[in-house]
């Protein structure tokens, strides 16, 4: 299972990465959409953690971009902006999307990525 | 409380509040100068009007007063000159009708002064007198025979005129008399006097207050103003008149005279004259005059002229009873309607103040919550890397052993683990607050939000140890209303009984199925002082405060109770002195969308 993970907080991205990476979840980072999709261009990735914030190209452009080139591609939304009732609802989901409030609980994300890589599977 | 406080209308009180919510208009000087203009243009005509009317109706009593008082003097006189004209003309008659040598004759001289008694009565006597002035014949009951005349004033005006009217004197009988005296010329150029007393008896009775009324008093005077008459006020009989005596005229006339009081205290009233009244001594009088033709008299009538003027002065008590009632009635109309139209208009005007104040709280709170946004998003980030760097920690931690069993480190990765969890619930809060400026009709737990709304205000009740005691009936649903404007309701609300309470006083809130179970009735109890009865029907209105100078708007609760109805509830409040409130909130299960 590939992860690409896309914040501009480069602190939080690679921490981020390390963290799956020890939990068994193969994680590439990158710091803007641009970066995103030319990483995405030369590997396949099962799912994309993008924060929904970003300079120049935010999370969902850059979903529709990569959607492009990985149709089957799976994705779940960080944001910062989640109020109290969408973390009690754990997150809004919207189609197949998840969407997670930062800072996210580990163990959430992680239940995520499963979550939505075994309905990729499916 | 003064009849004015209970009647004040409510523009009247001193509040003028300044910048946005400045009243378009001061309302107490509106009222004043509308009410002002309204009375002037109505009272104006009708004041003149009435004036006019007043004088005009006035001058016709007036004169008619006057008239009425000259016929009297007009009618009055044919009669007294009629009634001298008869005895006159019977002495006429006898002096032609009789020689010389027969009204000598005593017999026949008697006889005629029987016949003059028969027909027209009051001869005292009957007289011939010569020439020379000496009485020849006389009939009568003195002894006036051979009485000599010649050198009396009277014989020698006779002799001009021929005829002899004599001013009253009193006769030896003491009564008073006049003397009628006619004079024959003879062919030979000699002549001789037919003269008479004549009691004034009838001439008093004609003057009497049967004809005059209660207060006139006529009387005659002559020329040198001595009474000829009794006078019931100005003097006996004999006496001079406190009046001047009138110029000569042939027709009746009139003059008023003022202040006669000064002039009636010298006047003689042994013969029985009254004092004058005081009012009519110091009023004005009026005084109808005419000269008695062919006599020394002049025939007086004088009557106060508030007398005259009875009619008048009843007449002006009625047009001043009507004027009084007319004004009041108008008055109290007009002032009615004034006070209407100002009404309305300060109802427009308070609208339109609270309109701009809920125009301005709910900028104020989508201000607020833009900020809070901002500020939540920007911790959110710093958060989030700090959140990840620790869980990074705890998980290498959890890899390598030497660190696994050291439960110091161990703690302390949790405690900032858990801190950022407490914080990330603060900028969660303040992100769920951010939501609420804007209408937003959902599902509320009612235990929640008010546990939410208690949460907003810190740890108040902590420190001054206010119990708070929460109280859900169970089986109460959720409710589907705007949690915003629920929020800022039940925060109004319990900021206030905070206000009210003392340390360690007690806040109550309970929520149970309203009795027709269509709604859901909030009540929210304290311990506090209470609300005076007499503001207790103010509270909801805009601008009522009873914090004065201490930060109080006068508008919390005035916003609460719009917001109520927005939300399609009902508000009503009991109170106690000194021993609590409790404000009841209805709110219907299901809020209808378009009231949000």
């Amino acid at each position: 299972m590939k992860v690409l993970l896309v914040d501009d907080e480069e602190e939080l991205v690679v921490t981020l990465a390390e963290r799956l990476s020890i939990r068994d979840i193969d994680a590439d980072w990158a710091l803007s959409g641009e970066d995103a999709l030319r990483m995405a261009a030369d590997k396949r990735y099962d799912l994309a953690v993008l924060d929904m914030k970003m300079p120049k190209m935010n999370g969902l452009q850059l979903k529709v971009e990569l959607q492009k080139q990985w149709p089957a591609m799976r994705f779940i939304f960080l944001t910062g902006h989640g109020s109290e009732e969408d973390f009690e609802a754990g997150a809004s989901e919207a189609g197949d999307e998840y969407y997670l409030i930062k800072p996210v609980n580990i163990q959430e994300l992680v239940a995520k990525i499963h979550a939505s890589f075994d309905a990729g599977e499916a | 409380m003064s009849l004015f406080e209970k009647l004040k209308p409510v523009f009247w009180k001193d509040d003028h509040a300044s910048g946005l919510y400045k009243q378009l208009f001061n309302y107490r000087r509106l009222w004043k100068k509308t009410a002002l203009i309204s009375v002037v243009i109505v009272f104006l005509p009708l004041v003149l009007l009435t004036a006019y009317e007043y004088k005009v109706t006035k001058a016709t009593f007036e004169s008619e007063a006057l008239a009425r008082s000259t016929r009297f003097v007009a009618k009055t006189r044919r009669t007294e000159s009629f009634l001298l004209s008869k005895k006159r003309f019977a002495l006429e008659f006898i002096i032609h009708d009789n020689t010389y040598e027969q009204l000598l004759q005593p017999e026949r001289l008697t006889a005629l002064l029987e016949n003059l008694n028969r027909g027209l009565g009051l001869f005292a006597d009957l007289g011939v007198i010569d020439a020379t002035g000496v009485q020849r014949a006389y009939s009568g009951p003195f002894h006036l025979e051979n009485a000599d005349y010649s050198g009396q004033p009277w014989f020698k005006e006779i002799q001009n005129r021929g005829i002899f009217i004599s001013d009253v004197f009193m006769g030896l009988r003491n009564l008073p008399h006049i003397v009628i005296a006619v004079k024959k010329t003879l062919p030979d150029e000699s002549f001789y006097v037919l003269r008479t007393s004549v009691s004034i008896e009838r001439f008093t009775e004609i003057l009497s207050n049967e004809q005059t009324g209660e207060v006139g008093d006529a009387f005659l005077i002559n020329h040198q103003g001595v009474l000829q008459t009794p006078s019931r006020y100005f003097g006996d009989i004999l006496t001079l008149a406190p009046l001047n005596v009138p110029e000569f005229s042939d027709h009746t006339e009139g003059y008023q005279l003022t202040d006669i009081g000064s002039r009636m205290a010298s006047i003689s009233r042994e013969g029985g004259a009254k004092p004058l009244p005081a009012e009519a001594a110091n009023g004005t009088l009026v005084v109808s005059y005419a000269y008695v033709e062919n006599s020394p008299f002049i025939l007086m009538l004088v009557s106060p002229k508030d007398e005259l003027m009875l009619q008048w002065r009843q007449t002006r008590m009625k047009i001043l009873v009507f004027l009084s009632c007319a004004v009041g009635m108008i008055l109290v109309v007009l002032l009615g309607v004034v006070t209407y139209l100002v009404n309305a208009i300060y109802a427009a005007d308070q609208k339109r103040v609270m309109m701009l104040h809920e125009i301005e709280y709910s900028e104020k709170m989508a201000s607020i919550g833009r900020l809070a946004a901002g500020i939540a998003h920007e911790i959110n980030n710093p958060l989030a890397i700090i959140n990840e760097k620790a869980g990074l920690i705890q998980d290498l931690f959890f890899i390598k052993e030497q660190y696994k069993q050291d439960t110091k480190l161990l703690g302390l990765i949790a405690s900032i683990v858990s801190s950022v969890e407490r914080c990330s619930v603060i900028t969660r809060r303040l992100l769920s607050f951010a939501r609420q400026s804007d209408a937003n009709v959902t599902r509320i737990n009612l235990r929640k939000i008010i546990t939410e709304v208690l949460s907003f205000l810190g740890k108040e009740p902590e420190y001054r140890s206010i119990t708070i005691n929460i109280d859900i009936e169970d089986g109460l649903d959720d409710i589907v209303s705007d949690k915003g404007k629920l929020q800022q309701v039940l925060l109004n609300i319990i900021k206030n009984a905070f206000a009210a309470v003392e340390d360690g006083g007690h806040l109550a809130i309970a929520a149970r199925k309203a009795k027709d179970g269509q709604g859901v009735e909030l009540r929210i109890r304290d311990d506090g002082c209470g609300i005076p009865p007499e503001d207790l029907a103010k509270i909801f209105e805009p601008f009522f405060t009873t914090k004065g100078g201490r930060g109080g708007t006068g508008l919390g609760l005035s916003i609460t109770y719009s917001l109520i109805s927005e939300m399609g509830g009902t508000v009503r409040v009991t109170s106690e002195k000194d021993k609590g409130t409790c404000f009841i909130i209805t709110l219907p299960l299901t809020m209808t969308a378009n009231k949000g």
